[in-house]
């Protein structure tokens, strides 16, 4: 883990509310792997006071990028900072996917994401396609096709893009989990393959749901609220099998049935 | 010119005033990519409890402005845990560590913790927690019956608390609790009091009378926070603990309080942030100081804040820390 002062490469708006920003920081670009995430302090000033955690997005040599949307106050200061401006940034923090057990899957590894769940997928899909040549089977869920966005980032990875949107305005009409379902039960082989996903809480348990019915191993990338992100004030925890964990130490990615989804909204 | 830092509290002597708050510091092998670690005048764990606690259900912590809502429930591995999985690489740091003990059972428990300690010459030092807003409190149970309006929320399955009467809530309970607990060991004892009272001198002063060797303030106030969307609290167990910059001056003033009261060290927390933050404390008469929220903002704040406290001495020609210690002028 390193506390660094990142430059901003670039910040970019890229959809209505979606940012991508870009940041020299070779240190944390050397270690992180996908699934992990950064603790940025988006302002230098008490608002807001704590960090905001987001996910690696890419990384290339010395630069990582992250995608982002604006929902908040926090978010919303973040993409106002200029390139040339340093942010005070941690990192690589927690545990991402663990994709060495895809190592001998003859399906292709399915990314499951939903809304700004792409963000992490991307780096996950491009680590697999240039270290294990594999070609990820990419469902994205939107709400709307404007709000779609990566697909052609992970066509240009070799991945096979299914979409979803809840209005129809582009894919499958519903839940990018339906287009799941229909595609696992029109699929034969589903031996060995496993599921990765990343999106909204009810998305997660879908999928969740999805890989104990089909027996498909899944690795699903929580969110909660977090204070240090380093493991230290038991703030961002999550119900599983074995007591609270912390998302932020033992996560964001866990097993799908770790996790004690019965008191969830 | 040379300064010095060095502080006493009890029994125990710091090589420089800056210590960490309990529960935002983990076991402090967290922090160790970001600080060298022996450089702090102390470290102070997060509380345990006799037998492990699994905390509260989430979501535990919101933001507010210049804040933030905890309500954690003091999870934590249990004394036994704590001993075997902690301490070992606490001591290997080389700081004075203080433990900080809870009791989930009453004054008994909070003795039997204690006592376990003291067979561990690597704990310098204890911290009462008599004042953690976010557990059930079973020693002060007689003194508040449940009554009035019953809350909606008592319907649902979520923790919510019959009692929330903590024992730094009472003078008369703090000074039983202490009293005990003296008895039961010779280490330095630091009682740590609650903001959520009308004269939190009162209890120092209790504390005082009953032998402690220090007072440890504030801990977090009472606070609330409510999402106006879904109109749900933002913290599940509806009440939490506000911490950050927003109680600075509320801290800073009881620490004042405390000091013209009461002849023991003062620990003073509450909102430090950076070395002008810290140097309020000692004016108003803290011995040493803790970094809470801080070390969730910038896990070196403590390093920042001991070089800051160093310069400020050296321009102002202090050349010891002592001599700032209540040195308020009014
Ligand atoms: C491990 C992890 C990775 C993430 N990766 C991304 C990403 O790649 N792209 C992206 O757009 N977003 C990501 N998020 C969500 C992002 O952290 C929140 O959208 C952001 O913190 C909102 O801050 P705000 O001040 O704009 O919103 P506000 O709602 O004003 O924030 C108020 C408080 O709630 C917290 N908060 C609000 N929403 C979330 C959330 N979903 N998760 C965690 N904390 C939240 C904030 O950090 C802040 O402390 C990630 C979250 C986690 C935990
Ligand atoms: C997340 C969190 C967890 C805490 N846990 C404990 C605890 O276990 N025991 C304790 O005595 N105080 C606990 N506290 C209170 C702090 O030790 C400190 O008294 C308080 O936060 C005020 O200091 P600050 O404003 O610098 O954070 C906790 C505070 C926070 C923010």
């Amino acid at each position: 883990m390193f506390q660094v002062k990142a430059k901003i490469i670039q910040n970019k708006q890229v959809k209505k509310n979606f940012f991508h920003l870009l940041v020299d920081a070779p240190e944390i670009a050397g270690k992180a792997l996908p699934g992990q995430f950064l603790n940025i302090k988006v302002s230098d000033n008490l608002e807001p006071l704590l960090r905001r955690p987001l996910g690696v997005h890419r990384v290339s040599k010395n630069n990582i990028a992250m995608l982002y949307e604006v929902v908040g106050n926090g978010t919303q200061i973040l993409s106002q900072r200029k390139a040339g401006e340093y942010l005070d940034i941690i990192g690589p923090l927690g545990n991402g996917f663990d994709y060495q057990s895809p190592v001998t899957c003859h399906l292709s590894p399915v990314l499951v994401a939903g809304g700004m769940g792409v963000a992490p997928l991307l780096f996950l899909a491009d680590f697999l396609a240039h270290s294990k040549s594999f070609k990820s089977l990419v469902f994205i869920g939107a709400k709307t096709k404007s709000q779609l966005t990566c697909v052609q980032e992970f066509r240009e990875l070799g991945c096979k893009v299914k979409i979803a949107t809840d209005d129809g305005s582009m894919g499958f009409k519903g839940r990018v989990s339906d287009l799941l379902t229909h595609f696992l039960q029109a699929t034969g082989d589903r031996r060995q393959a496993t599921i990765f996903s990343c999106g909204p809480r009810p998305m997660l348990k879908a999928v969740s749901e999805i890989s104990r019915k089909f027996k498909i191993p899944a690795q699903i990338s929580l969110e909660e609220h977090m204070s240090c992100g380093i493991g230290a004030c038991m703030g961002c925890v999550v119900q599983t099998t074995s007591g609270y964990k912390r998302i932020c130490k033992e996560g964001p990615v866990f097993h799908a049935d770790e996790i004690v989804w019965e008191r969830e909204k | 010119m040379i300064t010095n830092l060095t502080v006493n509290i009890g029994k125990l002597k710091l090589e420089n005033p800056v210590m960490v708050c309990s529960g935002t510091f983990g076991y402090a092998g967290e922090f160790k990519d970001f600080l060298p670690l022996k450089k702090l005048g102390a470290i102070v764990t997060k509380t345990i409890t006799l037998n492990p606690r699994q905390g509260n259900f989430p979501p535990r912590t919101c933001e507010t402005p210049a804040g933030m809502l905890n309500s954690i429930g003091l999870e934590n591995p249990g004394l036994a845990g704590f001993l075997n999985e902690k301490l070992p690489i606490l001591k290997k740091i080389g700081v004075p560590v203080i433990v900080s003990v809870a009791s989930e059972g009453g004054i008994a428990e909070f003795v039997k913790a204690v006592s376990e300690l003291n067979d561990f010459k690597e704990v310098a030092a204890i911290e009462l927690n008599i004042s953690c807003p976010n557990i059930e409190s079973p020693v002060t149970s007689h003194l508040s019956p449940v009554t009035g309006r019953q809350s909606p929320v008592a319907c649902r399955r979520l923790p919510v608390f019959k009692n929330r009467r903590l024992i730094s809530q009472d003078p008369q309970a703090t000074y039983q609790l202490v009293k005990q607990v003296r008895k039961a060991t010779k280490k330095t004892l630091i009682t740590k009091l609650s903001p959520n009272v009308t004269d939190i001198s009162e209890i120092a002063l209790a504390a005082e009378n009953a032998g402690s060797d220090a007072v440890s303030l504030i801990n977090t106030l009472m606070g609330m926070s409510i999402d106006t969307k879904t109109m749900k609290p933002k913290v599940a167990a509806v009440i939490a603990g506000l911490s950050g910059p927003a109680i600075r001056p509320v801290a800073v003033r009881m620490v004042w309080e405390v000091y013209q009261k009461i002849k023991l060290p003062i620990i003073g927390m509450g909102g430090i942030i950076d070395t002008s933050s810290a140097l309020e404390f000692f004016l108003a008469g803290s011995t040493a100081i803790g970094v809470g929220t801080a070390n969730f903002i910038d896990p070196a704040a403590t390093i920042s804040i001991l070089q800051g406290i160093k310069s400020y001495l050296r321009k102002n020609r202090i050349n010891n820390i002592a001599k700032l210690i209540g040195g308020l002028k009014v």
